[in-house]
């Protein structure tokens, strides 16, 4: 008898998640979900200052990516940037203290919601410019190839950040140096309030490196798992041959910033969004009807979750203000 | 008529060169286009062309003459038909000799009081340009350091846009001295992301007019995160090239960025004059845990002076340099307007004005206490700078006079500058936009009541 032919798997079969990455995803994204309620809360009460950028809506993008990579490998984004920060594992507690202005804060309340990093996380910013992070984060790159390691660097902008000069830039000389980045095109739609197609000549942004050689695709980045398959395939990419582009089409339901009323878009566009694409809801139905979770564990979750939301917001509001001390600490490094 | 073959210029701040050899004889026929004769610079070796066709009827400085003055006549060439009499080219000889023997111009000859000047701890020395003491502090610490590297607009197979960096690819490889494409913006944001995972880049600007196109990675990218990660992270990061005036560049190429970058707490800001400062004063940007910024200048690179030889001698920055002890009046400069300040010290001596005069070195930290002192002790402040009158050094310095030492002067700062304009291309309108020695002269004698 002759042997069986060995089934050829499909690459989506060899990178199906086990259950309990699964429900991770899950968690983390509605950890991201509570975690930004909870700021946008406490920015209405004035325990927030300044901008305040929330992610909610996008949470499977920095989910979805974060499984595709090692705690080596380096992150850096612009300054909506508090999803990224907790899927790097940073505390909850260390993110919104920074929020309020507190010592607690990653950066002792000096960076606020728009500069935080965390050096131990391989998380890099965190960047108040629109798209001043992308050359930062191909600098990354390079310092990876310099050390002949092949550690990635997930360089993340938003649509609005497309249109900057820099980020071509930083496009020509990944490529040239065949620097082991991904560029990760969170588009959701609007530049503040301005929407893409008020923007930006073309709005297929996963061909904006196309004249520089760079590979790029379309992902849907309101599910998880698509966004995971497309970073699998874009992490290999990088790692062995060079730059390449994901283009995650995604959706923010909040205001730009919490000052934004978001009046340049229709109410029902957003309400659509909500109610047929969320992340989180869209992953829960897929676990549930897959088996892999029931009711009442996703309830335990969403319960740990909150938890872990409110305790943060107590710590950041609990952690005193930043020492005077601290006014002329961290501008230079005192010599050694 | 024959036509006179003349040195050319072949950069705008060359003065001489070298007439390396020439590739046609006496006697040859030459067609517009041909290479006559090569020419060294400081930068480069060129080759010179025909512009017209006839035949070289004499060549008036042979291969190998160094020094030869731009707008010598170097040769004859001869129409057809036409013979070169003796007499028409003699005069022209004897003026290239002349030139030949003149010593360097006049600009350059401050920088000979540099070795006057030394600071006792030089130990053994070699003369050698600035362009010389940059490239070896470079090369040095790349060798102490496998994290440095080099980065730039033509740094590498080009050896330098200014030949600062020549022999250092050869040295070192093209993983570390690395030719960027024209993207300030992006090469200067990309060098800083490589700060921050632990590289120490140096960054070469072809020169700082081309930073205003880097300016928010410099700034916002470089200086801000350290402070703005509550000191979790920051860059060690070198920026530099030439800075200022070169020579007949006009406008968008001849800025001074001192008093733009020294407002921006999380840089330092250096400035040197002498060879041996260029020297030590990289060395210790390149060890240095922040961002530091080297404001050179193209016309200095070609000056020479004493540098130390040993890979130890590291310039503090912070610190300035009396390079002239004097009790009349204390002169302030940096970079190429302390050799502008020395020759005025020497004008003012002779009309019995002692001047003391400090090479700032570094804007940023400022060494102030060595300032207030030298004031105290003068109770007289001439300021000068490249750069505009606005918000500039000398705007800092007056200020500074006035918190600190207030009781001890005895007549206003006095500041000396380039003209409150863009700096425009006619030669005879750059000069007068430009801070000459003579002003440095009015301006010490306007603080002494002497005009």
């Amino acid at each position: 008898m002759a042997p069986t032919p060995p089934k050829k798997k499909s690459r989506a079969d060899e990178n199906v998640p086990e259950a309990a990455d699964l429900i991770k995803y899950y968690r983390d994204m509605l950890l991201i979900r509570r975690f930004e309620e909870k700021a946008g809360q406490m920015y209405g009460m004035g325990l927030i200052g300044g901008f305040c950028h929330l992610y909610i809506g996008q949470e499977a993008v920095v989910v979805g990516m974060q499984s595709t990579i090692t705690p080596k490998d380096a992150v850096i984004t612009s300054y909506r940037d508090h999803g990224h920060m907790l899927a790097c594992g940073m505390e909850p507690g260390g993110v919104m203290a920074e929020l309020t202005g507190r010592i607690g804060g990653y950066s002792k309340g000096k960076g606020g919601s728009m500069h935080m990093f965390s050096k131990e996380k391989n998380f890099y910013g965190g960047h108040g410019i629109v798209g001043a992070q992308v050359p930062l984060g191909t600098g990354i790159a390079f310092a990876s190839k310099y050390r002949g390691e092949t550690n990635v660097s997930l360089t993340y902008m938003g649509d609005g950040a497309v249109n900057q000069g820099q980020v071509y830039e930083s496009f020509n000389m990944a490529q040239l140096w065949k620097l082991p980045v991904i560029f990760i095109i969170e588009n959701n739609r609007y530049g503040m309030g301005t929407a893409i197609e008020r923007a930006s000549s073309t709005t297929d942004f996963y061909h904006r490196g196309a004249a520089h050689g760079i590979p790029g695709e379309a992902v849907d980045g309101m599910n998880v798992l698509s966004v995971r398959a497309a970073g699998l395939r874009a992490v290999e990419h990088a790692r062995t041959k060079g730059p390449y582009i994901l283009e995650m089409q995604t959706y923010r339901y909040r205001g730009h910033s919490m000052s934004d009323p978001a009046k340049y878009r229709q109410k029902e566009e957003v309400e659509k969004m909500r109610t047929q694409h969320d992340p989180i809801d869209s992953h829960a139905k897929f676990l549930l009807d897959g088996g892999f979770a029931d009711e009442a564990a996703l309830k335990a979750i969403d319960r740990e979750v909150k938890d872990i939301a409110t305790k943060a917001a107590e710590f950041a509001q609990n952690s005193p203000e930043p020492p005077v001390s601290e006014l002329y600490t961290d501008v230079l490094v005192e010599a050694r | 008529m024959p036509i006179n073959v003349l040195m050319p210029a072949l950069s705008p701040t060359m003065t001489e060169g070298k007439i390396a050899r020439w590739l046609k004889a006496e006697g040859d026929a030459v067609k517009s286009g041909q290479v006559l004769c090569e020419i060294e610079t400081d930068k480069a070796t060129m080759e010179v062309e025909a512009v017209d066709e006839g035949t070289l009827a004499r060549i008036l400085v042979p291969g190998g003459t160094e020094g030869v003055k731009v707008n010598a006549v170097i040769a004859v060439i001869a129409a057809e038909g036409e013979s070169v009499s003796a007499s028409a080219a003699a005069p022209a000889a004897a003026a290239v000799v002349a030139a030949a023997a003149a010593p360097a111009a006049p600009a350059i000859v401050a920088s000979a009081a540099a070795p006057a000047a030394d600071e006792p701890d030089m130990g053994e020395t070699k003369t050698m340009t600035v362009r010389e003491a940059l490239r070896d502090g470079m090369a040095e610490e790349m060798r102490r350091d496998e994290n440095v590297y080099l980065m730039g607009e033509e740094v590498a197979e080009y050896q330098g846009a200014y030949k600062v960096s020549q022999g250092l690819l050869q040295e070192f490889g093209a993983r570390r001295v690395v030719d960027t494409p024209i993207t300030e913006q992006g090469f200067a944001g990309l060098a800083v992301g490589a700060g921050f995972m632990g590289l120490r880049p140096i960054v070469e600007f072809m020169t700082w007019n081309f930073s205003m196109q880097a300016i928010d990675q410099i700034i916002n990218s470089a200086a801000k995160t350290l402070y703005m990660s509550g000191g979790q992270m920051g860059c060690p990061i070198v920026f530099r090239g030439p800075n200022g005036a070169a020579s007949r560049v006009a406008a968008q190429h001849s800025q001074c960025y001192a008093s733009w970058y020294a407002h921006c707490p999380g840089l330092k800001v250096v400035s040197p004059w002498s060879a041996a400062d260029h020297k030590g004063l990289i060395k210790a940007a390149i060890r240095d845990p922040n961002p530091v910024l080297i404001l050179e200048n193209e016309i200095l690179y070609g000056t020479s002076g004493a540098v130390p030889v040993s890979a130890d001698y590291v310039v503090p920055i912070g610190k300035a340099k009396i390079v002239r002890a004097g009790k009349d009046v204390t002169i302030t400069a940096f970079s190429i307007m302390v050799g502008k300040a020395l020759q005025a010290a020497e004008e003012l001596a002779k009309i019995g004005i002692d001047a003391e005069v400090i090479d700032l070195r570094s804007i940023r930290p400022l060494d102030i206490d060595t300032i207030v002192a030298s004031v105290k002790k003068t109770n007289r402040l001439v300021s000068c700078e490249e750069g505009w009158p606005f918000a500039g050094i000398g705007s800092e310095l007056g200020m500074l006079m006035m918190e600190q030492c207030f009781d001890w002067l005895d007549a206003p700062v006095k500041r000396v500058h380039g003209l409150d304009i863009p700096l425009p291309y006619a030669a005879n309108l750059e000069k007068l936009a430009l801070p000459q020695a003579d002003h440095i002269v009015s301006a010490a004698k306007a603080v002494l009541y002497k005009n």
